[in-house]
């Protein structure tokens, strides 16, 4: 049994199943990512594991002890809003401490807990400021000691860098993960950006609609993508219809060209999708499958170049890196794609 | 032109407002014959009954602010957290006070806690201070419920509470150390109305024969010259103060919060 259980969680909001049949083992230490778009459900998972919310039905048990049930203020478990929610009448170490007073530790700990948590966030000097001298992201710190200085079992986080600026929000969510690896916490995620939940997360759990669709490493989710929700969500996509010639050898045509995908198919067509880092410009030994397309645009983006090319039944993107010796294809230019069956996606819906 | 006008209209109110205050006050310092004198204020703060009821009544007000307070904050940060849909319901409620004479009330609760009711309140000092003090709650309700409503209106109440309990606090900590700081200052606005309420009362207090300020100012206005006049000016100090005060508290509070 995992640390952090959650099983056959649903929940409804009237006759709205806004959660359905959400299943997930959390292990002690892990850094789970809740990703999905705004609607499908996260708030409420998370909602329901800090106790804000009761289960329509489903089981949560932290340590073994079930917590549905139990009141928020007795799960012990660390909450960081999106909208930062620090106590505006309390000084940021005031606010640090806030959890420790209530939790009845005496003074002379409470105050060394506080100067921890404030060198743990950088924000040693700031103690004695009020939350509204602070930046956005120095509260969104803020609120992270505080919700660590308790020691909880769990951190949840709820799209907590989503009122920032992009430049802090990519130094803080790594801030976020090595305070979290640090202090071995285990916790969960949420965010509705893909590129978030895949640079920081041990395991993303894919949601739509309420359902989570997949449950699996950054590495997984990104390159076996399972559900063509997935696929499109996370990352870009290709995606090419494709005939099936042999459904037991698992042969297909692509926009002309054959591809042997090594495994039985159904017969009719079929979804297939590639990454656009697979698709090499020119031909290439082990790409074994050629397609011959023009180019309609081209994206110099430094060290990488994002090329789109029309191979008819299909605008493929792909990427080549920046070389000196050889600059990229203009608009127009006749190409030969390659690829290797191995990369193609079989998309289930 | 208009602007003339403007300047007509306001020096017509300005002289309607200050010249009877103005002829008060003169009216009140002319005690002693031939010149200007505090003679009629010595006298009134030098009466044991001004001293008694003043007493009195001060200590009624703030039994009056605390008691309010302790019923409106928790209710009207429940009903925003709660049942927001119950808002204009409530709100209603808490104006039906300006509506209904404070003599209906008091008869009301004369009737229902007679010395031969079920609850005989009348029936001793402390009841009927108790509820004298009840219905000063209920007059002060409207400001005291609108005051409060608007300074929650200010923080985010539900993410506050949710992060509260998420660090262990129960109700009790949540509305004492985080609702309670937090609207402070509409508190104090709603207490220092409540406070001139209760100072100048008079129905309720005579109704229920209590020693407060207001029917002693009316028994004093019916049996002397110069020292009602006296009175009255005291009175209205009061209110002003508690007026300034509320500007002051509220100037005050922009400086140490404003939302991040
Ligand atoms: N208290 C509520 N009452 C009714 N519907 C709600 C409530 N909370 C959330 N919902 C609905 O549940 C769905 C999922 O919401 P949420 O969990 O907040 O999604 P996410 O966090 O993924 O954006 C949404 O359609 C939302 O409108
Ligand atoms: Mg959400």
């Amino acid at each position: 049994m995992a640390f952090l259980d959650i099983e056959h969680l649903e929940k409804s909001f009237g006759p709205m199943k806004v959660v359905k049949d959400f299943n997930l083992g959390i292990e002690k230490g892990e850094f789970i990512s809740l990703l999905g778009p705004s609607g499908c459900g996260k708030t409420t998972v998370l909602r329901m594991v800090a106790g804000f919310e009761t289960p329509s039905t489903g089981a949560i048990r932290i340590d073994g002890a079930d917590m549905v049930g139990l009141r928020p203020n007795r799960r012990k478990i660390g909450m960081v809003f999106q909208a930062y929610a620090l106590f505006p009448n309390l000084t940021v170490a005031q606010n640090v401490g806030f959890g420790l007073k209530i939790a009845g530790v005496n003074r002379t700990d409470a105050d060394a807990r506080v100067a921890e948590m404030l060198a743990l966030i950088g924000l040693s000097d700031l103690g004695p400021r009020y939350p509204f001298q602070l930046s956005g992201g120095q509260q969104q710190r803020v609120a992270l000691a505080r919700a660590l200085a308790p020691r909880p079992q769990v951190l949840l986080l709820d799209e907590p860098l989503s009122a920032l600026d992009a430049k802090i929000r990519v130094s803080l969510r790594t801030e976020i993960r090595e305070i979290q690896q640090r202090l071995g916490i285990t916790t969960i995620f949420v965010t509705h950006d893909q590129e978030e939940a895949l640079s920081i997360s041990d395991r993303i759990v894919v949601m739509h609609q309420g359902i989570a669709d997949q449950v699996g490493s950054p590495y997984e989710i990104y390159n076996r993508p399972s559900t063509r929700f997935v696929a499109n969500f996370v990352g870009t996509l290709n995606v090419i219809e494709a005939e099936v010639t042999d459904p037991a050898k698992g042969h297909v045509r692509i926009a002309g060209a054959a591809a042997d995908l090594g495994r039985a198919l159904p017969s009719g067509k079929v979804s297939l999708a590639v990454r656009p880092e697979m698709i090499s410009l020119g031909i290439h030994p082990g790409r074994e499958t050629v397609l011959d397309g023009t180019i309609t645009d081209v994206h110099f983006l430094g060290s990488v170049i994002r090329l789109k090319a029309d191979i008819g039944a299909a605008v493929l993107a792909f990427d080549t890196f920046n070389a000196t010796d050889a600059p990229p294809p203009k608009a127009g230019a006749r190409v030969q794609l390659s690829l290797s069956a191995k990369d193609l996606l079989l998309l289930q819906d | 032109m208009t602007r003339i006008g403007a300047w007509i209209a306001l020096a017509f109110g300005l002289g309607y407002f200050a010249l009877p205050l103005i002829g008060m006050t003169e009216f009140s310092l002319k005690m002693r014959r031939g010149v200007y004198s505090f003679d009629a204020y010595a006298k009134v703060l030098a009466d044991p009954r001004f001293q008694e009821t003043f007493g009195y009544s001060v200590f009624m007000a703030l039994m009056t602010i605390a008691f309010g307070v302790l019923l409106v904050v928790p209710t009207a940060y429940w009903v925003r957290l709660k049942l927001p849909r119950a808002r204009p319901f409530v709100e209603f409620v808490t104006l039906l006070p300006l509506v209904i004479p404070a003599i209906v009330i008091v008869f009301g609760y004369i009737r229902m806690f007679n010395t031969s009711s079920f609850l005989p309140l009348t029936g001793t000092a402390t009841g009927t201070n108790l509820l004298l003090m009840f219905g000063y709650a209920t007059l002060s309700l409207p400001y005291m419920y609108r005051a409060v409503d608007t300074g929650l209106r200010t923080i985010d109440v539900a993410t506050l509470t949710e992060a509260a309990q998420s660090l262990g606090a129960g109700w009790t900590v949540i509305i004492a150390r985080v609702i309670l700081p937090n609207v402070l200052v509409a508190v104090l606005s709603g207490a220092f109305v409540t406070f001139a309420i209760v100072m100048g009362e008079f129905t309720m207090a005579a109704l229920l024969n209590r020693p407060a300020f207001g029917p002693y100012m009316q028994l004093l206005g019916a049996n002397r010259a110069y020292e009602p006049a006296a009175l009255a000016v005291i009175a209205f100090a009061i209110t002003w103060a508690c007026m300034g005060l509320i500007q002051l508290v509220t100037r005050f509070s922009k400086h140490t919060k404003a939302a991040r």
